[in-house]
């Protein structure tokens, strides 16, 4: 029955890959989830964070193996933390300089966060030159794992899907279990209400931006393994990132969560049996029927209106 | 009283003024007293009104120095700007230095076509060297071939054009495809391919080319064929259609940001080399810097240009470019098609002994340049170029070893019969 256990060998694989894309999708929407869907702010520079996240992992690849190649094996899981930091701290600087101005005009952020992206594109550009680079990986990461016959599993994917997994859950616990996510829960529900008993918005709103923006970073560090690093990198993951958000109630970190992952399936599923233009068009068909049938997403937090 | 008036008058006197003005006329003229040139009269090498004077020629420079295709066209810039600052140390063009005036189309088409009538009405340039994407060069061809000018289009494209107006100096897709799929097939035997593609116009076409090629001269059989939108990062699905299919040849035209996911992805699923052969023909030195060599070697390309070329030509060329551009700096395929573009106008230029297009263009068809990087090539009088073809495999430094090299130079054939 060898034909039966290789079809078996495609099919585990398969779902693995369905899992796999469903981690990616939802690491680079759990940063815009937190924007968007806490603050109302349409970040379209959400992948240029992504690409700094990038470059960050390959100026630290280049440093290491320059310095201490003996450090080289080890350097990615830094790198992750160097990511979240600089991406971190360039959301900060970007909240304090033009987001914060802008927080009762959101047709106008989604225009100044567009005008920002391509300032970051260019800068890349003009900073790391226009061709893509391509960070030194650890080999560990790169290959792949063969827990039987016939069925490799990428190792790169079981990294980001572990990835995705401590991102969310930490990103749930923050919210939910955590004096910062009362505050932000709070600021969502009754801004007025909440500067009224104490609440710093203002401080909230920064921290959200910027830890929102650091999750995109850890995202960028993360694709490095599956993906390309270059100025323009981050908006090849825009678009799917803004689906899924919409998709699943932008309000709803839950929704982001089930959006991500219908998506995931239905491209993942479709793709398998036809060409990838038409998995794609099948499934961007599938959103927008759903969307006029659930304006509000797949969940949505009901409030008093 | 005081006379000054006068004097300002005698300043500005209309005399005076008309003399000036003819004065300043005098180089455009091409009256010989102030001439420094080594060449012939200008009147005599310009007769349609182009930019050129007794001791210079503006040619134009049309990439995308910024936007997405910046990542491909540099290399295009550069070689341009090389070839060009090596013939003005040889003393120019018709004894005239050559100027440059770079123009960015910022990969948008519509942009590419408004710098071209801005180089050829305004500027007046002789010739532009210029465009990457099929896409640009066909938002700017009405605009050269209305406007009577001149274009030197480097990189391999899909075929299927010809204009009086253009020099394509990158292969067409038959020459580029036909003899890498012969190669294949008498090396490893291959009967059964699975074609992949970016969807666009190059890609789609090409695999149409290859499939034809396959099926009635090969008499292979093409198991897959698969189009995935530009941009699109997620292969695994495509991976285990593959494993699923076992062809013995991929046949891959993946693009841009894609090209880094696909490689990178095949890799992690454990397809390399050692299990899988993989032909590709858009994968040279340049996009395997964001792949990494690590990522796909093994893997062949098929290409009329590699940077590890064993040839004296090749060698100062790459010396000259890694002089200007530094130590580090990669040389593909499109980059030195587009170092042949400034070689190829000088020669014409000279042969016809005129700036003019017209002359150019006529003087052009059979013209040889045996200096090129690449060894010997052909000017047909189709406007493409006689070239051969290489088989490169893919090395961990990201370089190719050149496997195996067609005996003669192909002949250019942008409408293939039984190809369409």
């Amino acid at each position: 029955m060898e034909s039966l256990s290789e079809f078996g060998a495609i099919l585990l694989m398969q779902g693995f890959n369905g899992l796999s894309v469903f981690s990616v999708l939802l690491l680079m929407a759990l940063g815009l989830a937190l924007i968007f869907g806490q603050m109302g702010v349409i970040n379209m520079a959400h992948g240029e964070f992504l690409a700094v996240g990038a470059y960050t992992t390959y100026l630290l690849a280049t440093l290491v193996q320059t310095y201490v190649p003996a450090f080289a094996p080890y350097y990615f899981l830094f790198a992750v933390v160097a990511a979240f930091v600089v991406a971190f701290a360039l959301g900060w600087l970007v909240e304090w300089a033009m987001i914060r101005h802008l927080y009762r005009r959101p047709l106008d952020t989604l225009l100044a966060t567009w005008g920002l992206s391509l300032i970051m594109q260019q800068s890349l550009r003009s900073i790391f030159g226009p061709r893509e680079v391509s960070p030194e990986m650890p080999e560990w990461l790169m290959g792949s794992w063969q827990p039987m016959d016939g069925v490799d599993i990428p190792i790169n994917g079981l990294f980001v899907m572990v990835l995705t997994f401590l991102m969310t859950a930490g990103l749930i616990l923050a919210l939910f279990r955590s004096t910062w996510g009362l505050h932000v829960r709070a600021t969502v529900q009754n801004r007025a209400m909440s500067g009224a008993v104490g609440i710093d918005t203002r401080r909230v709103d920064r921290l959200t931006f910027a830890l929102g923006c650091g999750i995109a970073g850890i995202a960028g560090a993360a694709f490095t393994t599956i993906g390309a690093t270059g100025p323009t990198s981050g908006s090849l993951y825009i678009v799917d990132t803004f689906l899924t958000v919409v998709f699943g109630g932008a309000a709803s970190l839950l929704g982001t969560v089930a959006s991500a992952f219908l998506i995931a399936q239905t491209q993942s599923v479709s793709e398998f049996f036809m060409t990838g233009s038409m998995a794609k068009v099948l499934t961007l068909t599938g959103i927008v029927i759903i969307l006029m049938l659930r304006p509000q997403g797949l969940f949505s937090i009901k409030t008093r209106k | 009283m005081a006379r000054k008036p006068e004097l300002n008058d005698d300043l500005i006197s209309p005399a005076r003024r008309r003399m000036a003005l003819a004065m300043a006329a005098l180089p455009l003229m091409g009256v010989p007293v102030l001439s420094r040139a080594a060449g012939p009269a200008t009147a005599t090498v310009n007769t349609t009104g182009l930019s050129v004077t007794d001791t210079e020629v503006v040619v134009g420079q049309l990439h995308s120095a910024t936007g997405t295709m910046a990542i491909s066209e540099t290399g295009s810039i550069q070689a341009e700007r090389l070839a060009i600052e090596q013939i003005n140390a040889m003393g120019g063009v018709l004894g005239r230095t050559i100027r440059v005036i770079q123009e960015d189309g910022a990969s948008d088409w519509p942009t590419f076509a408004e710098k071209a009538r801005k180089l050829l009405v305004s500027d007046k340039v002789a010739t532009v060297f210029g465009c990457w994407t099929s896409a640009s060069r066909k938002a700017v061809l009405p605009v050269f071939e209305k406007e009577n000018g001149l274009l030197y289009y480097p990189t391999f494209y899909e075929g299927l054009e010809q204009s009086k107006n253009v020099f394509y100096t990158g292969q067409e897709a038959t020459q580029q495809i036909l003899s890498g799929l012969d190669w294949i097939n008498r090396e490893t035997k291959a009967k059964t391919f699975y074609l992949i593609g970016s969807d666009y116009i190059w890609p789609r076409t090409s695999n149409k080319i290859a499939r034809k090629h396959i099926e009635n001269v090969l008499k292979g059989e093409v198991v897959g064929e698969d189009y995935y939108p530009l941009g699109h990062t997620q292969f695994g699905s495509l991976i285990n259609k593959i494993k699923l299919k076992k062809p013995d040849v991929i046949y891959a035209i993946v693009v841009g940001g894609s090209n880094v996911s696909f490689y990178k992805q095949l890799k992690a699923a454990g397809v390399t080399a050692a299990k899988q052969t993989l032909l590709t023909i858009s994968v040279t030195e340049d996009e395997l810097l964001g792949i990494g060599g690590e990522n796909a070697e093994g893997f062949y390309s098929c290409m009329k240009y590699f940077q590890s070329l064993d040839n004296p030509n090749n060698k100062k060329f790459v010396e000259a470019f890694k002089a200007k551009y530094g130590a580090n700096a990669v040389i593909g395929d499109v980059t030195q098609a587009a170092y042949l573009g400034p070689w190829l106008w000088k020669m014409a230029v000279e042969k016809a002994g005129s700036f003019d297009v017209d002359k150019v263009v006529a003087a052009s068809p059979d013209l040889e340049y045996k200096e090129a990087p690449e060894g010997y090539v052909k000017i047909d009088p189709n406007h493409h170029l006689w070239s051969k073809t290489r088989v490169g495999k893919i090395r961990r430094d990201g370089q190719f070893d050149v496997v195996y090299e067609t005996p003669e130079l192909i002949k250019p054939d942008p409408f293939p019969k039984g190809y369409q």
